[in-house]
């Protein structure tokens, strides 16, 4: 590789951020190191590591789950039990991979991994189909708005490669799939084990017809996955120089949740409901003509309002709601104390701090059946339900649906400062 | 949504917006910042995100560096010089005078790594910081892939690995009691290259040691140790001279280089893209002495 193409590559690589679920059984530990190995991202020192830590520990095969399993507590115990983070990058694409645990008590931990996630990789054994899981992380990518879904049959070698299995499996999911709302979804037949369909095509399975999955995750369009409509601008910070030689500087800093800005814009900064328009938007590399997320920017404004950490800067004919009852869908974390109608916590929204009460909690959703427990009176680690919050200061949200950005909050406990729950707004008014 | 390629974002770019926003997060949150500042590379490009996120501002938080007296010479002088250039407040926590003091005792190996932890966070609580800026990366290290960007550290500074507090969309934690601490990690989703990228990107200069140079080195467990104050040839070790670069900076008394022709910027990039060895494998003495000799590090407080 040239230093000329090394240049060249990164000006047009851009970034997937994807998360895995599932367990070592479904191979899951397999693929990520195939993908890595196959992508000259695993070091021959990692390599070395993991092969003395399995001959040691009488392993039959090299345990690649000790990849990702970094703690002291996951190798002794032989599980995973948080979200781990690996890198990759092919000339196309840098990927980001959160993997997480599948078995239910980590559904914190799979929830977390899918809040930042462009798409999710749900595995299952071609020999064993579809189980309880399978529907279960399918369920979570939905509830957290994954854009793209994709399920990888593996151990396809083991089914003698049949076209019939993968179908038979296919059809199944996507006819769950459907009834989530789901997005994007593929379904692909792997041996993560012989490296079939991973980067390249299978020669064993000539009637699959689709891409492999390294070429899907090269491939799959993510950049209108973004939400380029809807102007929303939490103000993060406000910069003002205390300096001789810059004065009178006034600027909003903060990353561009959604929608397009441009200098000459009519905005609105809420809650104040103030109308002015932008002048410039600027970044430490100089001014810039518009900024879509992910964007992190400066926006000056040609009037001087109030405006500080928390407000929101949008459009005078789009705005978010303006609300302190928020319905929302919660995934609980905290295992020592449940969540209750009645309690009080922190939250934090975008980039504004409020407290709230649990007015109720609607009901309580089995996250394998679907069904909805509506005589719940709390909820425990890892369990999800449907609450309404009534909050201290208005919140200018959107419903997760359609902003995860401005959708989505964080519920803290107040006495122990930790993060107990996940929210996301499904009506605000 | 009518022009897709024109709202085109380059992972740099997304990764540099990323650090930005947590920069900022960070300063709006909380009283005492301060961002580690050791000389290396990936400090360096930590800074130069310090310094984008509050422009025309200046960096509105000192810089501290633990200082373990087993220095580079030319990281020491970029250290002074790019403080200077930046108007920056450096705080030093020294190694020697709290050898001195009796804070810590030298260990028999003479490797000072681990006895910075103490020195550490005795400037954390002299000072009263509350958010520590460090350039640590996922990619470095396995302990290091399951860590937070917002990283709670209690009153003794120690990191408990299976208590971390679940860390969703880029909405960070920050909340403490006092004495209490958090490590913010901005670097956090950048690998070695991508780092890299940056420097090139963004044209900056880097201590000298980063790029090929002869040296005259003893090779010790596989690596090459540089021949200096702090290194000196041991029985049947012979000094020789050779082309070799760093690919970390640390304590000039643990950390080894590599062999190497790469001499500018576009070449280290090659050379890292093609490099089969993690950068701590290939220049830490320190990290070999068992499997979790990173976490157990981390535990006690180390950055």
């Amino acid at each position: 590789m040239t230093a000329a193409l090394v240049s060249a590559e990164t000006r047009t690589m851009d970034l997937l951020r994807f998360a895995t679920a599932g367990s070592v059984d479904d191979g899951k530990s397999t693929l990520i190191g195939r993908l890595l190995y196959d992508t000259k991202s695993l070091f021959t020192d990692q390599l070395a590591a993991v092969e003395a830590v399995s001959a040691a520990r009488g392993d039959e095969y090299t345990n690649l789950a000790l990849l990702t399993d970094g703690l002291r507590a996951e190798r002794e115990q032989g599980i995973t039990i948080d979200v781990a983070y690996r890198y990759f990058a092919t000339p196309r694409r840098k990927f980001i991979i959160a993997d997480t645990p599948g078995h239910i008590q980590y559904t914190r931990n799979m929830v977390t991994g899918a809040s930042t996630a462009d798409l999710a990789l749900i595995l299952v054994d071609a020999r064993k189909g579809l189980v309880e899981q399978s529907r279960r992380h399918a369920f979570l990518c939905s509830l957290l708005r994954v854009p793209h879904l994709v399920l990888c049959v593996n151990k396809m070698d083991l089914v003698d490669w049949s076209s019939e299995v993968f179908e038979r499996i296919a059809d199944e999911f996507t006819a769950f799939a459907a009834k989530l709302e789901a997005p994007d979804l593929s379904v692909i037949p792997i041996s993560a084990l012989h490296g079939d369909n991973i980067v390249s095509r299978s020669e064993h399975m000539p009637w699959y017809e689709g891409p492999s999955l390294l070429h899907h995750l090269e491939h799959v369009h993510i950049a209108s996955d973004r939400n380029l409509v809807d102007v929303r601008f939490p103000v993060q910070y406000v910069i003002r120089p205390q300096s001789t030689t810059v004065t009178d500087y006034r600027g909003y800093a903060g990353q561009v949740a959604s929608g397009v800005m441009k200098p000459g814009d009519e905005v609105m900064v809420l809650p104040s409901g103030f109308t002015s328009r932008i002048a410039a938007i600027e970044t430490a590399d100089g001014p810039v003509e518009q900024a879509f997320p992910p964007m992190s920017v400066t926006v000056r404004l040609t009037d001087e309002i109030d405006i500080s950490r928390g407000d929101m800067i949008c459009r005078p004919n789009n705005a978010p709601a303006v609300a302190q009852d928020i319905e929302a869908m919660v995934c609980w974390m905290d295992e020592t104390r449940p969540l209750r109608a009645g309690n009080k916590y922190a939250i934090k929204h975008t980039t504004r701090a409020a407290r709230a009460i649990v007015r109720t909690l609607h009901y309580r959703l089995d996250v394998n059946s679907l069904h909805r427990d509506e005589a719940a009176t709390e909820l425990g680690l890892n369990e999800i339900g449907r609450v309404r919050l009534r909050t201290t200061v208005p919140l200018l949200a959107d419903e997760y649906r359609r902003n995860r950005t401005t959708g989505g909050f964080i519920i803290i406990d107040e006495t122990t400062n930790r993060t107990v729950g996940a929210g996301m707004i499904v009506e605000a008014g | 949504m009518t022009q897709p390629a024109a709202y085109r974002v380059s992972h740099l770019d997304a990764l540099e917006a990323e650090s930005i926003f947590i920069f900022r997060e960070v300063v709006a949150e909380f009283e005492r910042p301060v961002l580690l500042f050791s000389g290396g590379k990936d400090s360096i490009v930590m800074l130069r995100l310090a310094e984008k996120s509050f422009a025309p501002a200046r960096i509105p938080f000192p810089v501290m560096h633990v200082d373990t007296g087993h220095n580079f010479p030319e990281v020491m002088a970029y250290r002074d010089r790019r403080v200077a250039e930046l108007g920056l407040q450096l705080v030093v926590a020294s190694v020697p005078e709290a050898l001195e003091s009796g804070l810590v005792t030298e260990p028999a190996d003479g490797v000072r790594n681990r006895i910075q932890t103490p020195v550490l966070l005795d400037a954390v609580e002299k000072y009263r910081f509350d958010a520590l800026f460090g350039g640590a990366r996922r990619d470095e290290e396995k302990a290091r892939a399951k860590e937070r960007v917002f990283s709670f550290r209690d009153e003794f500074g120690q990191w408990d690995p299976k208590n971390q507090r679940p860390e969703l969309w880029a909405l960070y934690n920050g909340r403490h009691h006092p004495g209490e601490s958090i490590r913010v990690f901005p670097l956090s989703n950048w690998t070695e290259l991508d780092v890299w990228h940056y420097i090139a990107r963004e044209r900056l200069t880097l201590p000298s040691i980063y790029y090929a140079h002869e040296r005259e080195v003893v090779e010790r467990d596989g690596m090459l140790y540089a021949v200096n104050e702090f290194i000196r040839p041991r029985a049947g070790e012979t000094p020789f001279v050779a082309r070799v670069r760093y690919r970390t900076v640390g304590d000039a008394s643990c950390t080894a280089a590599v062999r190497s022709e790469a001499d500018t910027v576009e070449k280290v990039i090659e050379e890292v893209a093609a490099t089969r060895i993690t950068e701590r494998g290939a220049t830490r003495g320190d990290d070999r002495f068992s499997e979790a000799a990173m976490e157990d590090r981390k535990r006690e407080g180390y950055f």
